[in-house]
């Protein structure tokens, strides 16, 4: 990075360096990748390997289950673009995802502005947040149980929603070809918010009241002080939530798979439960590689975005 | 720009109710987990459900905490996260430092490598781990889990590590260095023991994240005594009847490091979670 000046280095000699003394700035050089090593290690061992290994397994007629595979092109993945469920699960998942990220920022963004309230005490305060930050403390495995027992047939909400004559029969909310994929997109809207919350709470306390101020004396009202002074001083947080949130929720698999394993008849089924069942229960690796491979490129997409926003931040 | 008497009270109401009504949507159904886990099998589904019911016992939580298979499930969630959570604060802070006070070629490619190694999603990863610790005789093993964790750990660390060293002054490290000793010293001596704060934030989102991963643990592992707390939830599903009591007492004791962590560190977590997304 730095040059060194042709006068320094005209000076060097008459100072009479030791061998030792030369050693020096390269010893200096390399120290950070000394404290790197660690770290380019595993991204090699974690990352680069299996990224080949997958592009490669996506490439051959079938892999781990067949010793001596061959070269198929790209036969694979013309099976996984014709296959009419591959179709479902990428509108399935565009679906949930969709909903989920514009749920979780109303809801995130409504219970921060509840929670910076000025009318309301610290202590009241607190005890809410705890509560509201509840299903985020949750495995995905302890909420896919839990909803499981709220969501059954004979379970509470069921009960709650005859009792308000709000339903006449027992709905089967993940059982229902018709529902379990509404069903299992509330349930990552409960879960996922309080991320959302967090971080807008955080932001909303970060921002100059003197700019609410400036706005009351323009005669902003409250909605005009939201849209024109909170939203774009939020902004960034948004973007950068919201990107996070797309990447992570697009991957989702344990909610999916423990609820409705991707049915009934492949209402819920996601790219990642779609993948994985070529994969671990057909035991068709390389078909599954292939899908592997396209999700991947597809979430390079993602990130190639969400880079480029943070850099751009910086 | 306060609003004051009669409609400041009208408001503070308003902001009550619509609060309470979010807490029932946030904190009904923990709280149904919880009293489902005292209840005896058959009243789970009684109608109408009750809060209390006649059989209330702490049973499922004997029968869970009694279990030699079950008591393995946390023992093995424990030994996976607690290691994760070590290799990679060690890790991290060696990166973060090198990131924070060297400039080298290759640092912003890296910085964005990193960056985005968060995005790559775990499902295309999975099959070629498969691949990977059955050659190396990893698979169903405590290393296949630690070692395949870190990738998700690893990146939100070092972003967290480098951003928390970037807010301490070089002229500390500079002091040490004036004295003769070296970058290593500088690190280990000065820079960590004036970064436990974020420490403490980046180990607990990295075990949180550890503790609740399923998919590796679902795939890499396949006997018994080798499967974590959430593939345990799941084996409890799968049986030929549902014992929800007991699932729900599993989850209780399932959740209770993270709330207890949580309790504790309210700070750190939520400082952690608001800089990885929103610094990096």
């Amino acid at each position: 990075m730095t040059t060194i000046p042709k006068a320094a280095q005209r000076q060097t000699p008459l100072r009479g360096p030791t061998p030792r003394r030369s050693l020096v700035p390269l010893k200096r050089r390399l120290e950070p990748y000394g404290y790197l090593s660690p770290t380019l290690l595993l991204l090699l061992v974690l990352m680069l390997v299996p990224i080949g290994m997958v592009i490669r397994y996506s490439l051959m007629d079938n892999v781990i289950t067949n010793k001596h595979p061959e070269f198929a092109g790209l036969s694979n993945y013309a099976e996984v673009l014709k296959d009419s469920v591959f179709w479902v699960a990428v509108k399935n998942t565009a679906f949930f995802t969709g909903v989920s990220v514009i749920a979780h920022l109303v809801l995130g963004m409504g219970f921060a502005l509840l929670l910076n309230t000025s009318l309301l005490g610290s202590a009241t305060k607190a005890v809410f947040r705890v509560l509201y930050i509840l299903p985020w403390l949750f495995t995905v495995a302890i909420i896919a149980v839990l909803w499981r027992l709220l969501l059954n047939p004979n379970g509470v909400l069921n009960y709650i929603l005859q009792d308000l004559g709000l339903a006449n029969s027992k709905v089967e909310w993940l059982a229902s070809p018709s529902i379990a994929l509404f069903s299992v997109t509330f349930i990552n809207i409960w879960s996922g918010y309080p991320f959302y919350m967090m971080s807008l709470l955080a932001g909303l306390q970060g921002i100059p009241r003197d700019l609410y101020e400036a706005a009351h004396i323009d005669g902003a009202g409250p909605i005009n002080r939201f849209i024109h002074v909170t939203l774009p001083q939020l902004r960034p947080i948004i973007v950068s939530i919201a990107m996070l949130d797309i990447i992570f929720t697009t991957q989702q698999f344990a909610l999916i798979w423990m609820t409705t394993g991707g049915g009934p008849i492949n209402v819920t089924e996601m790219l990642s439960t779609f993948t994985y069942k070529l994969a671990f229960n057909r035991y068709e690796f390389s078909v599954a590689s292939a899908s592997a491979v396209t999700i991947f490129a597809f979430s390079m997409v993602l990130a190639f975005f969400y880079v480029r926003y943070q850099k751009a931040r910086d | 720009m306060e609003p004051k008497g009669l409609r400041r009270v009208t408001m503070q109401v308003g902001v009550i109710f619509a609060l309470s009504v979010g807490a029932v949507f946030a904190g009904f159904p923990v709280f149904w987990m919880l009293v489902s886990s005292f209840k005896a099998n058959p009243e789970i589904f009684e109608l109408p459900p009750r809060v209390v019911t006649d059989n209330f016992s702490f049973d499922a939580y004997t029968t869970i905490l009694t279990d030699p298979v079950k008591v393995r499930f946390f023992i093995n969630s424990y030994v996976v996260a607690l290691s994760v959570t070590a290799l990679t604060l060690v890790v991290a802070i060696l990166a973060g430092y090198a990131l924070s006070r060297f400039e080298f070629p290759f640092k912003r490619p890296l910085n964005m490598v990193i960056v985005s190694v968060q995005a790559v999603p775990p499902i295309t990863l999975l099959i070629p781990y498969f691949g990977l610790m059955v050659t190396l005789h990893l698979y169903n093993t405590y290393f296949a889990l630690i070692l395949t964790y870190m990738v998700f750990t690893l990146p939100y660390a070092i972003i967290m590590m480098t951003g928390y060293f970037n807010t301490l002054p070089k002229e500390l490290d500079e002091a040490v260095k004036c004295d003769g000793a070296g970058t290593m010293t500088a690190l280990w001596r000065i820079l960590v023991p004036i970064s436990i704060p974020g420490l403490v934030s980046v180990g607990i989102y990295t075990f949180m994240i550890a503790w609740n991963e399923f998919l590796f643990a679902l795939t890499l592992t396949r006997t018994e005594n080798m499967r974590t707390v959430p593939i345990g939830i799941q084996l409890l599903m799968g049986q030929h009847s549902f014992k929800w009591n007991e699932m729900m007492a599993m989850s209780i004791l399932g959740c209770l490091p993270v709330l207890i962590l949580f309790l504790f560190f309210q700070r750190y977590f939520i400082g952690g979670m608001t800089a990885g997304s929103v610094k990096s």
